[in-house]
């Protein structure tokens, strides 16, 4: 191995230790910080005991999950028992190792160890744990492995309740990818790239998408919501009817690692909608993160990108303690008769727009993204005329179908 | 016989769910502000927001006369009407006769607190208080003696209402 061979692999360990125990230390904060944050909405004030805030909760609930008694059901399946939390869990963490999370670093070392020799590296070292050539195409493939975790577990369980949760899980997540794939598509479209730094790098040097998509973030948004399980889409947990689906017949770390893998999902899938359609790390109405790579540089957009995560984290949190649950037959209709020909619709249509765009050689800049964004108008009006009309709620024609 | 179905036709802007989630948003967001109900209880105990009624029976007192001996002549009767038989009391006479409790021992956690022995004691002695930080480490530490029944500074419950009418 050449020793600039030995560089990268080594600095490609330190970004995935550093990267992924990031995260993690993320998931333990969105673990308090929702509690916190439904104890607020509540008027309550949620767990405020351990630490400063409270803020050391997580690690009293997991010393606790780790000291409490494993259960495995008599007639579960031991071994797709076992690996179910695993495979519910590493989807979520996969997916943040495409996702840049700053700007380029420049690094550079030069140094010999014993027994290994000499490693050497000097560039801007990209903030991501991989730099996937295929980035987004990784993401929606391995989001959609997050489904055989949660029906391997409803199924080896052998309980009613974990088998009906599994199934609802695996019909909805194979709905929603759906809608999820065909509103990343439109990201496609407008960066021409489906590499996540080539997102970024287009919108911190024109604009933000979510001016020229604001429908592809709406639709984003809504899916996002369904693959990761949360609130109004819980429907695979649905605590009130199927006594928490899938998980019901776990317990210990192994019913943690659920909530674990949700929480990273949903950290991950937050820092999706920052980067796609909010600028990534880009630092808005400034240009000096973009020229030269610098340390400072680096940990201020690091920063920023920090805050529009949890940004959504916050919006996340907020819509589970706000709106009730969907009924089963309403999820479907809201993803298959709503969400899914609007996405198609908007593609079509986007799709024209930009070769017309093109035609007439706009540049991408702030007129570009007010001309797509007057082209979302009508499809956004027409999917809130559907939502607005009742039919989501009341199910399409049923009142017609009671007078006659 | 048809069953008969009344169709309302509520107005788009009750049936919609964008509106409706909107507003909810709007509700819980506010919420994030209001000032929280959540009383901090070991730190913080408000006594004017909520307080314990007086009629309250908790865990026991003995009251005491002028010289600090309990006021209990050994009767008897609490012991005899305690329906729990949480009460232990062995009765002693000094030289000039008077009776006093040689043994007075209650197992807090046998007791069903009734209030009986307060209701039924002629000297006003035995009393359920108006308390409840009860904790202890050990279980033996439950059974009060007499000198313990006697150190209990909290009120003593009222049993009824001194309002209501209906009362004893």
């Amino acid at each position: 191995m050449t020793p600039e061979l030995k560089g990268f692999l080594l600095l490609g360990l330190v970004k995935a230790a550093v990267g992924f125990g990031l995260l993690l230390l993320g998931v333990a904060f969105v673990t308090w910080l929702e509690r916190r944050q439904a104890a607020f909405h509540q008027d309550r004030l949620g767990p405020n005991r351990v630490g400063p805030f409270g803020l050391f909760q997580p690690i009293a609930d997991g010393i606790k999950n780790f000291i409490k008694e494993e259960l495995v059901p008599a007639d579960a399946n031991r071994v797709l028992f076992l690996l179910a939390p695993a495979l519910v869990f590493t989807p979520g963490l996969l997916l943040f190792a495409v996702i840049p999370f700053a700007a380029p670093m420049p690094v550079s070392f030069d140094f010999t160890l014993p027994l290994l020799g000499r490693f050497v590296y000097d560039d801007a070292m990209p903030m991501m744990i991989a730099n996937l050539p295929i980035g987004l195409l990784f993401v929606l493939a391995v989001s959609s492995l997050g489904v055989y975790g949660i029906v391997l577990a409803g199924w080896a369980s052998n309980s009613k309740y974990s088998f009906l949760g599994g199934l609802r899980a695996s019909a909805q997540m194979v709905s929603y990818e759906v809608a999820l794939g065909l509103s990343v598509i439109s990201v496609f479209l407008v960066a021409g790239n489906v590499t996540l730094t080539g997102v970024v790098e287009a919108q911190q040097a024109k604009l933000w998408y979510i001016l020229p998509l604001t429908l592809g973030f709406v639709l984003f948004v809504v899916s996002a919501l369904a693959e990761t399980n949360r609130l109004p889409f819980d429907l695979p947990e649905a605590e009130s009817e199927l006594v928490y689906g899938y998980h019901t017949e776990y317990s210990a770390m192994k019913f943690a690692m659920f909530f674990l893998g949700e929480y990273a999902a949903l950290i991950t899938m937050s820092a999706l909608m920052a980067t796609l359609f909010f600028g990534g790390w880009d630092i808005p109405f400034t240009s000096w993160d973009e020229g030269e790579p610098s340390v400072v540089a680096s940990l201020a957009t690091l920063i920023v990108f920090i805050i529009k995560t949890f940004a959504f984290v916050f919006i996340y949190i907020w819509i589970r303690w706000s709106l009730p649950r969907f009924r089963y037959d309403q999820l479907m209709a809201l993803g298959w008769k709503v969400l899914l020909p609007i996405a198609l619709g908007y593609i079509m249509l986007l799709a024209t727009a930009i070769w017309l765009l093109e035609y007439f050689n706009v540049e991408q800049d702030l007129l570009y993204g007010l001309i797509l964004f007057v082209v979302n108008l009508p499809v956004i009006y027409v999917l809130f005329w559907i939502l607005d009309s009742g039919r989501l709620v009341f199910g399409h024609g049923l009142q017609r179908r009671i007078t006659s | 016989m048809a069953i008969e179905v009344t169709v309302v036709r509520r107005p788009e802007r009750n049936v919609s769910y964008l509106r409706a989630s909107l507003k909810g948003m709007a509700l819980t967001f506010q919420h994030l502000f209001r000032k929280k109900v959540t009383m901090q209880y070991p730190e913080e105990i408000s006594e004017d927001e909520w307080s314990i009624s007086p009629r309250w029976r908790g865990t026991h007192r003995m009251l005491t006369d002028e010289q600090g001996r309990a006021r209990c002549v050994a009767c008897g009767l609490c012991p005899q009407i305690c329906p729990a038989n949480c009460i232990k009391l062995v009765p002693g006479e000094d030289e000039e006769g008077n009776r006093y409790p040689l043994i007075y021992e209650i197992d807090e956690f046998r007791c069903v607190f009734c209030g009986y022995c307060q209701e039924v004691c002629p000297e006003e002695a035995i009393h359920v208080g108006v308390h409840y930080e009860n904790a202890e480490y050990q279980r033996e530490r439950f059974v009060y003696d007499l000198e313990r029944l006697c150190a209990q500074t909290h009120p003593v419950s009222s049993l009824w209402d001194p309002a209501d009418p209906r009362g004893e």
